[in-house]
C-alpha cells in the first residue's frame, strides 16, 4: 500500500473512533457538558488531561526547540511538567471541593462580586483565544503536511471534526475522545524513538539511550554531540543555556505557574469524583505527559545528531566500527567533508517539498556544508574560511526532527502514518478542551450568571451547544486568518495565565483576608504590566510598527528577561499589589472567609457537588 | 471546630512547603543553578546537571504528587475529615 493511502487509512480509523465514542459518550445535562457529570475516573482523567494539555506544538515542535537550544530546551520541559505539582498542591484539589464548572465562577463567589468574575471571564477568554489560534494554525499545518492538502482544507476538516464530538459530548465526550486521542498520540511518539534509540545506542529505551554510548563505541551519545557541535561553530550541546541563567529560571517559573493558571487544564479537575480523585489524577496526568516530555529531549537529541550525520560523512549510523578514532581522522575542513547534494537522501527531497529544508549551495561546490555560520570563535571561522565555506546553506525547521524522524530512520510505512495520525490527534485534542473553556464561559459565565439568570437547564444546555458551535466557527476563521501574531500566541497565554489567574486563585485558597478590590486590582497589574512588556517588544496589539521598546530601554531591558519569560514578574507584581491594595480597603465578609475554611478541608464535596 | 481547623491547616502548609522544597531544588537549583557544577559529574552517559534539567526533575515531579496526595489522605483522616 502506499503511503499516502496507508497514512489516510490510519487518520481516517483514528476519526472514525473519536465520532464514535462521540455518538456513545452525548452530554444530556449541563453537569455532564461542563464536567462530565463529575464521574471520571482519575487515571482517565489523568490521560484526558495529557492529551489535552499536549498540543500541537508539544507534538511537532518541542523536540525541534530542545535540538536548537541544547541544554536550554530544559526550560519548556521543567516548566510544562513542573506547574502541575503547584496545580496538585496548590490549586486543583481546593477547587474540586468548592464544586463550580469554571474558573470565573470561583473568582465571582470568591471574591463576592461580579466584576471579578467579569475579569476572570476576560483573562480566561484572552488566555483560551490567543491559545486557541496556535492549536487551529496547528490543525491546518498537520494536516497540510500528512495529507497533502491546502492549510484551509485541513482546517475546514479539522473543524467539523471538532464540531461532530464537542458540540454533541461537552466534557463528557471530550474526556473520552481525550483519553483516546492519548493513546494514538504517545505511540505515535514513541514508537519511531524507541526505533531510534535502538538504531542509535542499541537501547530501546529513549530516556536510557540518550544517556548511553553510541552502538559499537565507547563513546557517548551526548559527548559526540558536544563534540560535532562545537566542531561545526555550534554552542555546546549539554550546557548552552536560554540567553542567561536568570533568563531560563524566570521563563521557567512562567511557563510553570502558567501551567498551573490556564483554565482549560483547571478544568479538567472537576470532572473527577472527589477531592481525593483531584489530588491523584495531577499525578496520573504528568506519568502520561513525563512519557512523551521525557522521550522529547531523546528525540531532539538523536534527531539532531542523524541530521549531522547525513550532512557530513560523520558516519554514526549502523557503523560498528565508526567509533572515537575515525572522528579523529575525519577532516571536517577537507574539501569532500560535506554530504553531495545530489545523492541526499530521500527524506530530505521529500521534505525540501514543504519548505521545512531549504538548501543553497553558496560555494557552488554542489556539497552541503551545515555549520554556524555566525559563531563567535575566529579560529573556527578562519578554518571555515579557509575551506571555501561561504555560509550555512542548509535551513533547516525545527519540526522536522519530529515529522521526518521515521523516514530518517527508514522505519515501515505506518510508523509514518502512525505519526500523521497522532499529530492530528494532539491538536484536536487541545483545541476541544480550549473551545469548552470558551462556550462554557460564555454560556455559564455570561449568559446564566450576568445577562439571564432564569434559563432552565435544557436551555443553558442548548446554550452552551451554540456558543460551543460559535467558538469553533471564530476559532476556525482565526486560523484561516491568523492575526499578525500568531506565531507569539502560545507564550503569551501562559504570561496572561502566569500574571492574571494563578495568583488570583491562590490568593482565593490560601488567604482568608484577601477581599475583592485587592484581587481585582492584582489580576488587572498583572496582566497590565506583562502586556505591556510584551507589547514594547512586539508591538501595541502586535502591530509591528507600534514597537516602542526602544524609548523604554531597549530590548530585554528587564535584567535581561525576554518578553515570554515575564509572566513571572507579573505575577509578583499581582501579589503585590494585591495584598497592598487589601490592606487598604475594607476586610472580606465574614461569610466569605467561612466559605474559604470549608473549602480546605475534604469533608462534605459530595454535598458541594451539583450545588451551582 | 476552630481549633481543629487551624491545626489541620498547619499541617497542610507544612507538608505544601517541604515538598516545594524539594520541588525547587531539583528543578530551579539542580537543573539550573548548580547545573555547571553537577556537570562534572556523570550519569551514565548523561552529566548530571542536564540529566537533572532535561530528565530527572519530571520524574521527582511524579513521585512528589503521588507522595503529597498520599501523606495528605493520612492528615485528613487524623483530623477526621476525609471524604464520606
Amino acid at each position: 500500500m502506499s503511503l499516502q493511502a496507508t497514512t489516510y487509512l490510519f487518520v481516517g480509523l483514528s476519526f472514525a473512533l473519536y465520532i464514535g465514542i462521540a455518538i456513545y459518550c452525548r452530554a444530556g445535562s449541563t453537569k455532564e457538558f461542563y464536567a462530565a457529570g463529575g464521574a471520571v475516573h482519575p487515571v482517565l482523567n489523568g490521560m484526558a488531561t495529557g492529551a489535552d494539555w499536549m498540543s500541537a506544538a508539544s507534538f511537532i515542535s518541542m523536540a525541534g526547540l530542545i535540538a536548537n537550544f541544547g541544554y536550554g530546551g530544559a526550560l519548556f520541559l521543567m516548566g510544562w511538567t513542573g506547574g502541575y505539582v503547584l496545580l496538585a498542591m496548590l490549586l486543583a484539589p481546593y477547587l474540586r471541593k468548592f464544586g463550580k464548572f469554571t474558573v470565573p465562577q470561583f473568582f465571582g463567589t470568591r471574591y463576592y462580586s461580579k466584576a471579578a468574575s467579569t475579569v476572570g471571564v476576560f483573562c480566561l477568554l484572552a488566555a483560551s483565544l490567543t491559545y486557541i489560534i496556535g492549536q487551529m494554525t496547528g490543525v491546518g499545518v498537520a494536516f497540510s503536511r500528512f495529507l497533502g492538502v491546502s492549510n484551509s482544507t485541513g482546517i475546514y476538516l479539522g473543524m467539523g471534526i471538532v464540531f461532530c464530538y464537542a458540540v454533541f459530548g461537552g466534557m463528557k465526550g471530550i474526556t473520552y475522545t481525550q483519553v483516546a486521542q492519548y493513546c494514538v498520540l504517545i505511540l505515535a511518539y514513541t514508537v519511531p524513538a524507541i526505533f531510534i534509540s535502538l538504531q542509535l545506542t542499541g537501547n530501546p529505551i529513549p530516556q536510557l539511550g540518550l544517556g548511553s554510548d553510541m552502538a559499537g563505541t565507547s563513546v557517548s551519545l551526548l559527548h559526540k554531540l558536544d563534540m560535532i557541535a562545537t566542531d561545526l561553530g555550534f554552542a555546546q550541546y549539554t550546557t548552552h543555556t536560554r540567553i542567561s541563567t536568570l533568563n531560563m529560571f524566570v521563563y521557567t517559573v512562567s511557563l510553570m505557574i502558567g501551567t498551573a493558571g490556564l483554565p482549560h487544564v483547571i478544568m479538567r479537575f472537576f470532572t473527577v469524583p472527589t477531592v481525593k480523585d483531584a489530588r491523584s489524577s495531577a499525578g496520573w496526568a504528568l506519568v502520561f505527559i513525563a512519557i512523551l516530555y521525557t522521550t522529547a529531549p531523546a528525540v531532539a537529541a538523536m534527531a539532531k545528531m542523524n541530521l549531522h550525520n547525513t550532512t557530513f560523512n560523520y558516519k554514526i549510523m549502523g557503523n560498528a566500527q565508526a567509533g572515537v578514532e575515525v572522528d579523529h581522522n575525519f577532516d571536517l575542513f577537507a574539501p569532500d567533508s560535506g554530504t553531495l547534494y545530489a545523492s541526499r537522501p530521500d527524506w530530505m527531497k521529500r521534505w525540501e517539498v514543504t519548505g521545512l529544508l531549504k538548501f543553497e549551495d553558496k560555494n557552488g561546490d554542489g556539497r552541503i556544508q551545515y555549520y554556524n555560520d555566525k559563531s563567535k570563535n575566529p579560529e573556527f571561522q578562519a578554518k571555515a574560511a579557509a575551506a571555501g565555506w561561504k555560509g550555512n546553506e542548509l535551513k533547516v525547521n525545527g519540526d522536522i526532527m519530529v515529522l521526518a524522524n521515521p523516514e530518517i530512520a527508514l522505519l515501515p510505512n505506518w510508523v509514518i502514518a502512525l505519526v500523521a495520525a497522532g499529530g492530528l490527534a494532539a491538536a484536536l485534542s487541545t483545541a476541544a478542551g480550549l473551545l469548552l473553556a470558551i462556550s462554557s464561559a460564555i454560556s455559564h459565565d455570561l449568559l446564566k450568571e450576568k445577562f439571564m439568570p432564569d434559563l432552565t437547564e435544557g436551555q443553558e444546555l442548548m446554550a452552551g451547544k451554540i456558543s460551543m458551535a460559535v467558538a469553533i466557527v471564530v476559532a476556525g476563521y482565526l486560523g484561516l486568518n491568523p492575526p499578525g501574531f500568531a506565531a507569539g500566541t502560545v507564550a503569551i497565554a501562559f504570561g496572561l495565565a502566569a500574571s492574571s489567574i494563578f495568583p488570583a486563585l491562590m490568593m482565593g485558597i490560601f488567604s482568608k483576608t484577601m477581599n475583592k478590590q485587592g484581587a481585582i486590582a492584582g489580576m488587572l497589574a498583572g496582566i497590565g504590566i506583562t502586556m505591556f512588556y510584551v507589547f514594547a517588544h512586539k508591538g501595541i496589539f502586535f502591530i509591528k510598527s507600534t514597537i516602542f521598546i526602544d524609548s523604554v530601554g531597549g530590548p530585554n531591558f528587564f535584567f535581561g528577561i525576554e518578553p515570554n519569560a515575564f509572566g513571572a514578574i507579573g505575577a509578583v507584581v499581582n501579589f503585590a499589589v494585591a495584598f497592598a491594595v487589601k490592606n487598604m480597603t475594607e476586610p472580606v465578609p465574614a461569610d466569605i472567609a467561612q466559605m474559604v475554611m470549608d473549602v480546605r478541608i475534604p469533608k462534605g464535596s459530595k454535598a458541594v457537588d451539583g450545588a451551582h | 471546630m476552630q481549633h481543629d481547623h487551624e491545626a489541620y491547616w498547619k499541617e497542610v502548609l507544612g507538608l505544601i512547603r517541604n515538598v516545594l522544597i524539594i520541588w525547587f531544588v531539583v528543578s530551579y537549583g539542580f537543573g539550573i543553578l548548580l547545573a555547571p557544577m553537577l556537570n562534572n559529574i556523570h550519569l551514565g552517559g548523561y552529566p548530571l546537571g542536564f540529566w537533572f534539567a532535561q530528565q530527572g526533575s519530571m520524574y521527582i515531579f511524579i513521585a512528589l504528587i503521588f507522595g503529597y496526595s498520599k501523606l495528605m489522605g493520612k492528615i485528613d483522616e487524623k483530623h477526621g475529615v476525609q471524604e464520606d
